[in-house]
């Protein structure tokens, strides 16, 4: 297997974007990654292109062909596939570049990812979210997708000491980033007064517990880590790709408050990379919902069962703190286009271990990790990125 | 969901008919046609659950998907059978009542309705047993 890198990111603005459609959001994307590479688009042998729902949010398909069109490489015939694995599909994407190239098939492969998801009313985006889900055994009944994690939430603080108030601080401390971050849907800091004012949506979870409708696009370039530096002088390498599948019910788990999909990526990714949690200067989790960060940082092994509440109150999980988590401001302040998000996440980690994170920045960032999950946990996909 | 995707589920939906594996005896609500333990194995028959069960996680939900709107707030839950599976149910409570542990039971009820001249989706809640 060959070792790959990193050599270009490129993310458009988060947010809910009337102006643009679903063409000019890859589009975009596309272009600011192929810039950062220096790369002319007939180099690409291959795209991997992650979207969720395209079908039900502008009832467009086989989109694949259609971004290779826009791209202006139809005349070229590279083969450009679309990946889906709810929310989870981004990361899924950019796994299946990895693995493209790792192989020794394809040499400079696109890792994209995209979701238009304000062409429809609220109501009919919630709908198609629920599909992430049973739609016959949870959906049916009356399940949204809030109230899956609330009950995840519920469950956890029947069984272990989270306070509300610490449930609230992790939407503070991802708005708090977010402002940060000039690609970010929310650059406005909350308190956890604000947290707790805002409409319930699902007991215990309020709105400010919940990821935002987002449009977005983002897109990575990766290529052989020996051929890296004919285009970039700061290539990331990818330590680590691990994906696993967990039952595709919340009812059918091992244990509802942890994701054991997440442990299972979780741990392959450790084990492939070679490394430990210490070695881990930041990373991007799969928030969306508050409770979702923390059982992330429990089930990746960063802190104890039971104990993420305290650990985030305590500000380890903040700019500074022992791990920094979500950067970018998360699914929840960054905003979540569902198969844009997993990219998106590479994107920041890109961003940090070349130093370039502005007012973000965690200090000598050498090693950052990713966690981007499906449904309720049905999927999780973990890696490692490195500086060289 | 169309007239056949609803209609061939009607004996689940109304009368709880899940499936048991005779081979290792575990039991499937939702139904499965394979069982995960015994694999090719397995030999599933159909299984009508009692309908009794208990409590293990709930929420209320405010915020509904529009087939559910005029019904929040309403107790969704996951209640584990006393055959062993868990599934996902709407409580008919006060949402105040709803406790994890409580014992429920199944009862036939309205669950959705496809817009004005749509089918009537009908189905299992559950009531809690006093």
């Amino acid at each position: 297997m060959r070792d790959v890198a990193v050599i270009g990111v490129g993310c458009t603005t988060f947010g809910e974007k009337w102006s643009s459609g679903f063409r000019e959001l890859f589009i975009e994307a596309g272009a600011l990654a192929l810039e950062d590479a220096q790369l002319s688009g007939e180099k690409i042998d291959a795209m991997y292109v992650g979207n969720m729902s395209a079908g039900r949010f502008i009832e467009q398909e086989h989109i694949g062909a259609l971004i290779a069109d826009y791209a202006g490489l139809a005349t070229h015939h590279i083969p450009s596939t679309r990946v889906e694995a709810a929310c989870a599909s981004g990361g899924l994407a950019f796994r299946q570049a990895v693995i493209a190239v790792a192989s020794g098939m394809e040499d400079i492969v696109v890792a994209a990812g995209v979701e238009k998801m304000t062409d429809v009313e609220p109501g009919a985006s919630t709908d198609t979210l629920t599909g992430a889900a049973d739609r016959e055994w949870e959906g049916f009944v009356g399940a949204t997708f809030p109230g899956l994690y609330a009950m995840i939430a519920t469950d956890y603080m029947h069984r272990y000491p989270l306070t509300r108030e610490q449930l609230a601080q992790v939407a503070v401390k991802n708005h708090y980033n977010g402002a940060r971050n000039p690609i970010a849907q929310y650059q406005q800091e909350i308190t956890i007064d604000t947290v707790l004012n805002s409409t319930m949506v699902a007991e215990p979870l309020r709105l400010f517990d919940c990821s935002p409708i987002t449009d977005g696009a983002a897109a990575v370039i990766v290529a052989p880590l020996s051929r890296a530096r004919e285009f970039t002088d700061t290539p990331i390498r990818v330590l680590a790709s691990a994906q696993a599948s967990d039952t595709i019910t919340l009812h059918d788990r091992r244990d509802i408050s942890t994701l054991d999909a997440t442990v299972a990526a979780g741990q392959r990714a450790f084990r492939m990379a070679k490394l430990a949690h210490k070695d881990i200067d930041m990373v991007e989790v799969h928030d969306c919902f508050s409770i979702a960060e923390i059982c992330a940082i429990e089930d990746l092994g960063f802190c104890r069962k039971g104990e993420a509440g305290k650990f985030t109150a305590d500000g380890e999980t903040a700019l500074g703190g022992r791990i920094p988590v979500n950067t970018s401001g998360g699914l929840k302040a960054c905003g979540h286009p569902v198969g844009a998000t997993g990219i998106k996440q590479v994107y920041e980690i890109t961003q940090q271990l070349r130093n370039d994170a502005g007012k973000r920045q965690i200090d000598d960032a050498k090693i950052g990790m990713t966690h981007n999950v499906g449904g309720t946990g049905a999927t999780a996909v973990v890696h490692i990125l490195g500086r060289c | 969901m169309t007239v056949a995707r609803f209609w061939r589920k009607i004996p689940q939906r109304y009368n709880m008919i899940g499936t048991r594996c005779e081979n290792c005896g575990r039991h499937f609500f939702p139904p499965r046609t394979f069982c995960p333990d015994c694999r090719r194995s397995g030999r599933i028959v159909d299984h009508k659950f009692a309908g009794s069960g208990e409590i293990v996680t709930y929420t209320v939900i405010h915020t509904a998907n529009e087939q559910f709107e005029a019904f929040t707030p309403y107790v969704l839950a996951i209640v584990k059978l006393d055959e062993g599976p868990r599934m996902t149910a709407q409580i008919v409570c006060r949402p105040d009542e709803v406790k994890i542990g409580m014992r429920v039971k199944s009862v036939f009820r309205r669950i959705a309705t496809d817009g004005e001249s749509g089918i009537i989706h009908y189905g299992t809640k559950f009531v809690p047993v006093k």
